[in-house]
């Protein structure tokens, strides 16, 4: 069984609709990068794991148990914790405090706790009375990643943690993963940046136009196969 | 005039007004609602007070204490059930849903006590004073003063230094992202209205010990606390009390001068700070 799936997922905005039946698999342990060009239903389909978009209750399984009616606080209470796209830091909250209150909803004990947090990023225990907002995009990115960890999650959704970002900075970033996979999280990343998204991933799925358009492993996969997922197949 | 004795007894009565301020400025600091019918809340819970005094031959301060969890359940309840469903992007559902619980809540007190003013006896309290060098000072006056100033300092403590307050400064910045910590909106916005009533019990306490009240009395004390909150700056408590102060002067210098003047004064004072600071002394909210 897998950790978390998808089952003919469906999502709507209003009458919009931005997901038709998409079936994903994240197995314990795993890391899968979702790319796909803007619009392709990416952000909907983390905003549908984690409970900002509620859908039917049996579209989304953990552990094999219906979740996808959960509102996200529920969501968080079951293992699931989500890095939004544009970090969302408080702007009333330090950056210790924003550390803290991602451990409001802790469903267990785990690894992750101010101090475990402050070795994957120690520029943060530096900075860790200033506002959150007063940091730069790099740090901030951290502060957002390292609240979205103090919950101890099961499975960290990481919504476009690169944008707007420089390179050494994102390659800064993507190097605290594999900590973080060893302390046992299950990650998925959605990303635009495809070859940052084939370095980490153990599996990627394409998405376009609100559908699932080509899976496998990234060593699995060609370019072309990609740039037909991407852009669809006569847009070479 | 004794300059120094006007200015003492402004900044004490400064004090009742913080009170009467501090409730709302929390509410408002946190979910931005306008409570319309804090007042005749305020009211309410001296009325509470008042009957637990008279069935129960307590002593006021006990019978504020045991109305405290009454008010906060109520104040829960208030939120959970009815005032969370007016929040959202237009400012218009909250103010016409309290302009109407005012309503509601005079007319309800008025079938259940009649138009009679009444007043808690505090026994002897009211007419206690202290000498402190060339002036002399109301023992309650002083009391609700500081209380006013303990009330303040909690609460920050609360929501500067706890984990409630951290939820509460995080679901003021962003819900949809506090409910990505696990935060549960609905459930901080009633505690905070909650803990917000508590407050007005503390207000209503010395409201009722100090002057005689009546059920239709609370949109003239709203306007005190609207007052202190604006001139301290939405959302800081310490601006409250500054403002609660500021107005509390304003008046007991303005009857000294001529006692027609009192109310008047402290208006006056409103506007001219706010035409020298519109956005108050200490703002800390960014809208």
């Amino acid at each position: 069984m897998a950790l978390l799936e998808t089952r003919k997922l469906t999502a709507f905005y209003r009458d919009f609709q931005a997901l038709f039946g998409v079936d994903i698999r994240l197995e314990e342990g795993e890391t899968l990068a979702i790319i796909g060009a803007n619009g392709a239903g990416k952000t909907t389909l983390l905003r549908s794991l984690s409970g900002l978009i509620t859908n039917q209750p049996g579209h989304i399984l953990l552990d094999g148990r219906p979740i996808g009616a959960m509102p996200a606080p529920d969501v968080v209470a079951q293992g699931i914790a989500m890095v939004p796209e544009g970090r969302k830091l408080f702007p009333s909250l330090t950056v210790e405090e924003n550390l803290q209150i991602g451990a409001y909803g802790r469903s267990g004990s785990g690894t992750w706790t101010l101090g475990t947090v402050y070795d994957l990023f120690p520029v943060l225990k530096e900075r860790r009375n200033s506002p959150g907002t007063a940091l730069s995009g790099g740090q901030q990115q951290m502060v957002a990643i390292g609240r979205a960890l103090m919950s101890n999650p099961r499975v960290l959704l990481c919504d476009e943690i690169s944008l707007g970002l420089a390179p050494v900075v994102i390659k800064d970033i993507y190097a605290a993963f594999p900590r973080i996979r060893e302390a046992g999280a299950s990650i998925i990343i959605v990303e635009q940046d495809i070859g940052q998204a084939l370095k980490v991933a153990d599996r990627v799925y394409c998405m376009m136009e609100g559908r699932i358009t080509l899976s496998g492993m990234p060593g699995a996969i060609s370019r072309d196969d990609i740039h037909a997922a991407y852009f669809g197949a006569h847009a070479r | 005039m004794n300059w120094l004795d006007t200015i003492v007894q402004g900044v004490l009565l400064g004090g009742l007004y913080a009170l009467f301020a501090a409730g709302l400025s929390l509410v408002f600091g946190i979910m931005r609602l306008v409570n319309l019918a804090h007042g005749d809340l305020i009211v309410l819970a001296a009325f509470l007070v008042l009957l637990l005094v008279t069935t129960l031959g307590l002593s006021p301060f006990v019978a504020a204490v045991i109305a405290m969890p009454v008010m906060f359940a109520l104040g829960w309840v208030l939120q959970f059930g009815l005032l969370n469903r007016t929040l959202g992007n237009d400012i218009l559902p909250p103010l016409l849903v309290t302009f109407g619980l005012s309503i509601v809540i005079q007319n309800a007190l008025l079938e259940g006590f009649s138009a009679d003013s009444r007043r808690i006896s505090a026994g002897g309290l009211e007419t206690a004073s202290l000498q402190l060098g060339p002036i002399s000072v109301g023992t309650m006056p002083l009391l609700t003063f500081l209380s006013a100033v303990a009330v303040i300092v909690g609460l920050n403590l609360l929501f500067y230094r706890t984990a409630l307050g951290r939820a509460f400064r995080a679901t003021s910045d962003d819900r949809e992202t506090a409910g990505l910590m696990g935060i549960q909106p609905n459930r901080v916005f009633a505690t905070a209205t909650g803990l917000a009533m508590v407050v007005v019990t503390i207000a209503a306490l010395y409201l009722g010990m100090r002057a005689n009240f009546d059920p239709t009395m609370g949109p003239a004390r709203l306007i005190y606390a609207f007052e202190a909150v604006i001139i301290g700056g939405l959302g800081s408590f310490w601006g409250t009390l500054a403002g609660g102060v500021i107005i509390g002067v304003a008046q007991t210098v303005g009857a000294s001068i001529n006692p027609e003047w009192q109310i008047l004064a402290g208006h006056i004072a409103f506007l001219l700070v706010l035409l020298i600071w519109p956005r108050g002394l200490f703002p800390r909210a960014v809208d």
